[in-house]
């Protein structure tokens, strides 16, 4: 659903909303699959963020995103500087991810004291962005809200376990979308939460033994 | 929020409200946020809106590439023109102000990219300060633009990789001539009308910035798509009507977006980009940016 606010928005740092503000809102995703500033980052850029990405900014404003800068903070402007004091390893490569991907997209491989992951993201205009895959899992994240990706076993009364521990932590569920490719294999759920679920929530649900992988991302966008 | 404006047009008559009200209310619904919030966050962003204008205006400001600077204050100083004296010749110096700072990493509001964040702000501050009108009415305005986009953002597209050039500055245009047609005392009939004149204006309008730069000629673009929403907006207040239905005009820019060849949807692969003088400017000025960043 598009807002006004997202229309009459960012109040961001130039100079493009798509190539700047939404490249940074995608560094502060991949950011929070590693809880924090990685040390070390591959960021493979696709078609126009490959082609036009430099003046734009958008290496800066993922690096940027990274770090944990808003796409209002003027520092994004120094950003690679910023980069090597914070100990912050990065590294860009220019690729083809697939012919159909959006022009504006960019797979953004992290690493923290050892903790891995891989997002596929792209920046829609206007500021707006939604994230493909995570660690190879498809996914469809906006950033609008904080988002609980999960993959569990495909079985009876797991989303009654899940919604129940998100209660007890009082987070109220805006949206949750299920979906499975079988009967019995892979439940993918994506859920926005009205709160920032806490880590002792996240901690809860990967204690479920049935549940084989889970992410919580922070809304980034939205006023 | 909406998805044709005619739907909007048709309720804000019916419930005899503004269209700015009639936005305010969907979005309250829609984001479960009260009206206030709403308007409390569009005040936020005309605030920002007004402190790019200021700070573009200082004329000291130039892109990391140095290709575009300095043009606001120019404008602003030199009032010799047919437009000399006229908030015509005030709102063209604010576009070229606020896309200025946006080449300079400056803060900006993205109304509906940065890309073409000048328009909306010129147009209804510049307004405002012509016809002293208050700030209230104003951040309906926003609210009547942000529904505009917004229906632009479902039927076509807001990015110039996308849709080019019309999907940017163009929509910016229609989205401000359509605010301030509304502003300026205009039924939500006339700000339909608005939008279609102004955007029938725009159409097939390329995205071909030197170097795949938010600068050249992204500043100039403001300005002109500034002038063309002025005309809109003149046109509508008048009484004239636009023949094809203002969601079929977004509908057809987004059509011609998506035939556009990508030469020309922001890849620096044509139009002005590849003349012979884009293509050298646009190398020596990324060698300069490279050179900066060490």
């Amino acid at each position: 659903m598009v807002s006004l606010l997202d229309i009459i928005g960012p109040v961001m740092v130039g100079p493009s909303s798509s190539h700047t503000a939404g490249a940074c809102r995608l560094g502060l995703l991949a950011r929070c699959l590693v809880g924090g500033t990685p040390q070390s980052g591959v960021l493979q850029l696709h078609g126009s963020f490959a082609r036009t990405g430099e003046g734009h900014g958008t290496d800066k404003a993922l690096v940027a995103g990274l770090l944990g800068f808003r796409p209002d903070d003027e520092r994004i402007r120094d950003a690679l500087k910023i980069a090597e004091g914070e100990g912050l390893d990065y590294q860009f490569e220019k690729t083809t991810i697939a012919d159909a991907a959006h022009p504006n997209t960019v797979r953004i491989s992290i690493e923290l004291n050892g903790n891995k992951a891989t997002m596929l993201g792209s920046s829609l205009g206007a500021g707006r962005v939604l994230v493909q895959e995570i660690d190879g899992y498809p996914v469809e994240v906006t950033g609008n809200l904080h988002t609980i990706v999960l993959v569990a076993e495909d079985r009876k009364g797991s989303i009654a376990r899940i919604t129940g521990i998100l209660a007890e932590h009082d987070i109220n569920i805006a949206t949750l979308r299920l979906t499975r490719k079988e009967k019995g294999g892979d439940a993918f759920m994506v859920i926005e939460c009205d709160e920032q679920p806490d880590k002792k929530a996240g901690a809860e649900l990967r204690a479920l033994d049935w549940v084989r992988w889970t992410r919580r991302l922070d809304k980034v966008s939205g006023g | 929020m909406y998805k044709a404006l005619a739907d909007a047009i048709r309720d804000a008559e019916q419930q005899q409200k503004t269209l700015a009200l009639v936005a305010l209310e969907t979005e309250a619904r829609d984001q479960g946020r009260p009206v206030k919030e709403i308007r409390a966050a569009l005040q936020r962003a005309l605030d920002v809106m007004r402190g790019a204008i200021e700070k573009g205006l200082t004329g000291d400001l130039y892109s990391a590439s140095g290709l575009v600077g300095g043009d606001a204050a120019k404008l602003r100083k030199n009032p010799v023109g047919p437009l000399a004296e006229t908030p015509f010749r005030d709102i063209l110096t604010r576009a070229l102000a606020v896309q200025e700072v946006n080449a300079a990493m400056g803060v900006i509001v993205a109304a509906p990219t940065a890309g073409g964040a000048g328009v909306l702000p010129a147009i209804l501050t510049g307004l405002a300060k012509a016809r002293s009108v208050p700030d209230e009415k104003v951040v309906d305005g926003l609210a009547t633009a942000g529904l505009i986009g917004a229906v632009v953002a479902e039927r076509a597209s807001l990015s110039g990789a996308e849709g080019g050039c019309q999907a940017e500055t163009g929509a910016a245009a229609g989205m401000a001539a359509g605010a301030a047609t509304e502003m300026l005392g205009g039924t939500p009939s006339q700000v339909g009308h608005a939008v279609a004149l102004t955007m029938q204006g725009t159409l097939g309008l390329v995205c071909d910035p030197l170097g795949g730069l938010v600068e050249l000629p992204c500043v100039f673009r403001n300005a002109t798509g500034s002038a063309i929403a002025l005309a809109g907006i003149e046109m509508a207040l008048a009484g004239i009507t636009f023949a094809i239905p203002v969601d079929e005009v977004i509908d057809v820019m987004g059509d011609i977006g998506r035939e556009m060849d990508v030469r020309y949807r922001e890849t620096a692969g044509g139009g002005l980009a590849a003349t012979p003088t884009g293509r050298r400017l646009a190398k020596e000025r990324l060698y300069q940016i490279k050179r900066a960043d060490g």
